[in-house]
């Protein structure tokens, strides 16, 4: 199945990734010959196969509800681009 | 603003009908958070009660807190749901600032709870059942703040992760009544299993609200979601005000957009949100960090067994064993605290004016106060006490009453201001039939008007005795003693 | 150059006990021959004061007999491990300046045992690639090359910085990750040993993620008994990851003397692909022969759905991927662009941190998920991996171990495959299948091609028997007696 360009730049809206309109052309070939190519997994047959949903036998652990972290904001802050008492900040959103 | 009883909206070409679903975010009460070990509890300094996991940096992971587990289960029993020992947790993937992973970690296709059912407890005393779709535990987002500067918006991670139940009703609800009754039930159900507070001003508990309009028999319409409304009040508003907006719609020829609203209370009215265009593609993926959530054997079955009464079995044990109408037996329990209070008010008394005292006297100041019962500044031992002087006839109902008043401003027992106001009721006869006396002998023109039949006149009287004795005449007494003297 | 970086973990361990070599001593020579290695580009940020101070403090416990398991061994450390207070980048634009605050287990393991950290090794960005030639910081070149030329070749990929460095004698083991390949088929390019153990020995706690259910942290040493010996170290759960098995540690090198006598091994038809070189075919025969001869019994066996994990990787990766990543987004951490609005911060930020791999993979991750493809893509994909993983077990009821090559062909030169994706993900064909049924693998390098460059084998065993793969290994190692070694080219002065 080949891939147009209008769902490339939805895709890349998706991912929130900037793809300049002269990209979008290329980047749908590349992406479409890849997916082509994944297509042939269609050739298995998986009717009545569950999905894998755990590797090895693991199984998910319990916390003990104990609080153990935070208290930390100067170390989530530190790589902050912007910051401002005490908040990372961003430009302004309007809902 | 009309009383939200009627879920119909009338068009020009007909009745419509609302039909309303409410999707419920519940704040866990736990220590920790649902995949980190920062504290869940409300407040601090902004960035505070954050791990590096919660802030989503390189590498972190989550690691799920049992107690959430524990809580989600407990609250599925309490919603008489299917608990399901498999669940899978999902990511939930879309970008926002308040979402520092890209991703909410949610349950999608498999949830740890199933259908349930809410009874509604209708104000005219009728029972109604909603159904409920399904029960799931989700991270909650952080915190923006739109308003502290004119091109930033700055964010708060404190709230980040906290364990939410997210509590989806099924669209059975028709009117925006019935709406609120479902709210207050359900916070009801939450706070008596000590799952969520149920605080809606703060945010602890937060209601989506799913609208649409039908005619009649006809299928559901398009429904439009308004988001994060954060009180009854204003849920029954915003239902009714975006039923009228879609009324409207339609009657003009339009079609419904699916779309998130947001409610302005304010304005008194619903508006789409503008940053909802994608109409959300969240491409949900079983989280490769985590496992399935399997509930071991006897789990479920442990904390069945150690669930306290819930509000419709104690409703249905007061209305049994304390003989009271179903409407009072609803009241008292709407609160855990206003129930034991009760209870521990009828112990050995007279059940009926056991709840005429609580719910009348008691709620009346305590509204009046601001106060809720757990700050009453009269606890039950203090209230038994003055019903055990009505009882005993040391107290009439109207000195009762303002016995009670002094009670609640100064926290003394009913004996202490009895005792130092000489509040106790005067039942000598000898006492009694002397005020008497003097009141009908003033009252000479009256006393002929009334035994020429203006028998209304004893009340007459009876006010005026009770003025002489400082309201402590026993009221049954005069009345007697006024009668044998008028010959009536 | 000393011969002090001619030795093995083991040796060296050997010599510091004997108190006949120095930790200093020793850290000092992989100092200097990091520092005349640069054109390699092995190493992205180099820490010689963290080596020196841990080289002191290794001296003085020594000293008073309470060395640790690796103390004062110098070891490299892949960019994609966060470690406190070090630059930690992922080969990344968009964490060209990233600080963690803290360090992931598996090195503070390594801290815990004495080891001394060189610095950080260059990657594929985000793990995303078989050949380093995604990184921001430019690509790493192979120190071994075609006899008689001299054009660069790749050590192959993600973790080419890691294998480059051990290969050149740079330190004397580095980690690595291996999502699909990323550790084995470097080896395998340099001519060293590189192990990923079973999904959930290693924690992943602290290590940037690339596809959750995939990536798992091994390393990289010149002997199958010094990958023995790091691994031990790095091993052992973890409850700050939920992944993290709970099943003890057992003693790696114990294992590695007890042959392959009555050992059955297999050799599955599958891997025998089109187009695959002869001399790899004839070598991966040669291999079944040497365990022959230490007494293991040779059994063909089947995997018949091998030719589809590729495909099913490229799916299930990307996915896990595109979500992995989705927190890089300018707030708060990493490198920011500025944006008309925060959409826009976020696009504008995204494209110019991420290079080209990462963003193509991205964004089929995030179309392999979108609304109306999950089913016939990421579903489909999970159920052929149900089927991998249940080939595995099906033939593991009938044998201890897998043998097979470890790449389709040598180490190929920069910028030869980097034109078609697909071709570059081809490189992954042998070593995919271990990571999506979450098995553990390993790459002993086992004879040379005609141009002179390393091949290897790969052997790979039952999930947590990791313990049968270095015991067969160590035998492919006897038997292949590789000692060769590459020129130092690079070296300066």
């Amino acid at each position: 199945m080949s891939i147009d360009s209008k769902t490339v730049k939805r895709v890349a809206r998706l991912a929130r990734i900037r793809v300049e309109d002269a990209e979008l052309d290329h980047l749908a070939g590349e992406i479409g010959g890849i997916v082509a190519w994944i297509e042939q997994l269609g050739e298995v047959k998986t009717d009545g196969v569950e999905p894998l949903a755990a590797l090895n036998g693991l199984t998910l652990p319990w916390r003990a509800d104990i609080v153990t972290d935070g208290d930390k904001a100067s170390d989530v802050l530190a790589n902050a681009p912007q910051a401002v008492e005490g908040f990372f900040a961003v430009p302004k959103v309007v809902e | 603003m009309t009383d939200h009883k009627s879920g119909i909206v009338q068009g020009a070409t007909g009745a419509w009908e609302m039909v309303i679903g409410l999707e419920v975010h519940a704040q866990v009460i736990s220590e920790a958070k649902l995949f980190s070990g920062a504290s869940a509890t409300f407040g601090g300094a902004p960035n505070s009660k954050v791990s590096l996991v919660d802030a989503a940096f390189p590498g972190m992971l989550p690691v799920i807190n049992g107690v959430c587990i524990e809580q989600a289960v407990r609250t599925g029993l309490g919603l008489k749901a299917k608990i399901n020992d498999y669940s899978v947790f999902d990511r939930k993937n879309y970008f926002y600032a308040d979402l520092p992973a890209g991703y909410q970690i949610s349950q999608y296709k498999q949830p740890i709870v199933g259908e349930g059912e809410v009874v509604l407890d209708m104000p005219d005393g009728t029972s109604r059942k909603v159904g409920i779709e399904r029960l799931h535990l989700e991270q909650d987002a952080g915190k923006s703040l739109h308003d502290q500067d004119p091109s930033l918006s700055y964010v708060d991670l404190n709230r980040a992760g906290v364990a939410l139940m997210e509590i989806v009703s099924k669209p059975d609800l028709r009117t925006p009544e019935e709406a609120g009754a479902y709210l207050r039930k359900l916070r009801s159900i939450l706070r008596y299993l000590g799952t969520c507070d149920g605080n809606m001003e703060e945010g602890s508990m937060r209601a989506d609200v799913n609208v649409s309009v039908r005619k009649s028999g006809a299928p559901f319409g398009t429904r439009c979601e308004i988001k994060n409304v954060n009180s009854v009040r204003f849920v029954m508003h915003a239902i009714e005000v975006e039923a009228k907006r879609q009324v409207e719609i339609l009657e003009a020829g339009g079609k419904i957009d699916q779309e998130t609203r947001l409610y302005d209370p304010n304005k008194g009215e619903t508006r789409s949100m503008r940053s909802k265009e994608d109409a959300h593609d969240y491409r949900y993926f079983p989280d490769p960090d985590l496992l399935p959530l399997v509930l071991p054997a006897g789990f479920v079955d442990g904390l069945k067994k150690s669930l306290p009464e819930l509000p419709d079995e104690k409703k249905a044990r007061f209305v049994s064993e304390y003989g009271l109408p179903p409407y009072d037996a609803m009241v008292l329990v709407g609160e855990k605290a206003s129930a034991d209070f009760y209870e521990a008010v009828a112990k050995g008394r007279d059940a009926k004016q056991a709840a005429n005292w609580v719910m009348g006297d008691l709620f009346g100041l305590l509204n009046k106060a601001g106060k809720d019962i757990a700050a009453s500044p009269v606890n039950p031992k203090a209230l038994g006490g003055l019903i055990d002087l009505i009882a005993d006839g040391t107290l009439s109902g109207r000195l009762a009453k303002d016995v009670f008043a002094f009670m609640f401003e100064s926290g003394k027992s009913a004996a202490e201001i009895v005792a130092e106001k000489g509040l106790k009721q005067v039942s000598d006869t000898g006492a009694l039939e002397a005020a008497v006396d003097a009141v009908l002998a003033k009252e000479t023109d009256k006393v002929a008007e009334y035994k020429s039949g203006k028998v209304k006149l004893l009340g007459y009287f009876m006010g005026q005795v009770m003025k002489a004795t400082g309201g402590k005449a026993n009221p049954g007494a005069v009345q007697d003693i006024i009668k044998n003297k008028l010959g009536g | 150059m000393s011969e002090l970086t001619e030795l093995t973990i083991a040796e060296a361990l050997a010599a510091l006990r004997r108190r006949s070599i120095s930790a200093k001593e020793l850290t000092d020579a992989h100092i200097a021959a990091v520092e005349a290695a640069r054109s390699l580009n092995a190493f992205i940020v180099e820490t010689p004061l963290h080596a020196r101070a841990a080289a002191k403090e290794a001296d003085a416990r020594y000293a008073k007999g309470e060395a640790r398991a690796i103390e004062g061994i110098p070891l490299g450390i892949k960019d994609l491990f966060c470690t406190k207070g070090v630059g930690t980048t992922a080969g990344s634009n968009i964490l060209r300046n990233f600080v963690p605050p803290y360090e992931s287990t598996v090195t503070q393991k390594l801290w815990d045992a004495g080891a001394a950290m060189l610095g950080k090794l260059n990657l594929d960005e985000f793990a995303m690639g078989s050949s380093n030639e995604t990184s921001a910081f430019g690509n790493v070149a192979n120190p071994w090359r075609r006899k008689g030329e001299n054009c660069k070749l790749t050590p192959g990929g993600s973790s080419g910085g890691s294998a480059a460095a051990v290969a050149a004698r740079l330190c004397l083991g580095a980690t690595g990750t291996d999502t699909g390949g990323s550790i084995r088929q470097p080896a395998s390019f340099t001519g060293i040993v590189g192990i990923k153990p079973t999904y959930g020995r290693c924690s992943r706690y602290g290590i940037v993620a690339f596809a959750s259910s995939l990536d798992q942290a091994g390393v990289f040493a010149r002997s199958v008994e010094d990958t023995a010996i790091l691994l031990g170290v790095m091993a052992g759960h973890d409850p700050k990851d939920s992944t993290s098995a709970k099943i003890a540690v057992p003693d790696f090198s114990a294992a590695l003397s007890r042959g392959v006598k009555g050992l059955r091994i297999g050799i599955p038809k599958e891997y025998r692909v089109d187009g695959m070189p002869a001399e790899i075919d004839a070598l991966w025969k040669k291999g079944a022969a040497w365990l022959k001869d230490a007494g293991a019994e040779l059994v063909d066996v089947s995997l018949p759905h091998t030719k589809y994990a590729l495909p099913a990787y490229y799916v299930v990766a990307p996915a896990e991927a595109s979500s992995n990543l989705a927190r890089y987004d300018g707030v708060r951490f990493g490198l920011r662009q500025p944006g008309k609005d925060l959409t826009d911060l976020y696009e504008r930020t995204r494209a110019a941190g991420f290079g080209k791999e990462v963003r193509r993979r991205i964004m089929i991750g995030t179309y392999v998920l979108s609304a109306g493809y999950y089913d016939a893509y990421y579903l489909k994909a999970q159920k052929v991996r149900a089927l991998i993983a249940r080939d595995f077990a099906e033939v593991y009821k009938n044998v201890d171990a897998i043998l097979t090559p470890t790449a389709p062909s040598a180490a190929f030169a920069l910028g030869e495959k980097s034109a078609d994706p697909i071709a570059m993900y081809l490189n992954d064909v042998f070593t995919v299948p271990a990571n999506l049924a979450g098995l553990p693998g390993l790459s002993v390098p086992a004879g040379l091609s005609a141009d002179g460059l390393p091949l290897g084998l790969q052997v790979l065993g039952k999930a947590f028997d990791e313990e049968m793969v270095f015991r067969v290994g160590r035998v492919i190692e006897q038997q292949a007696a590789f000692a060769a070694k590459p020129e130092a080219w690079w070296r300066v002065a």
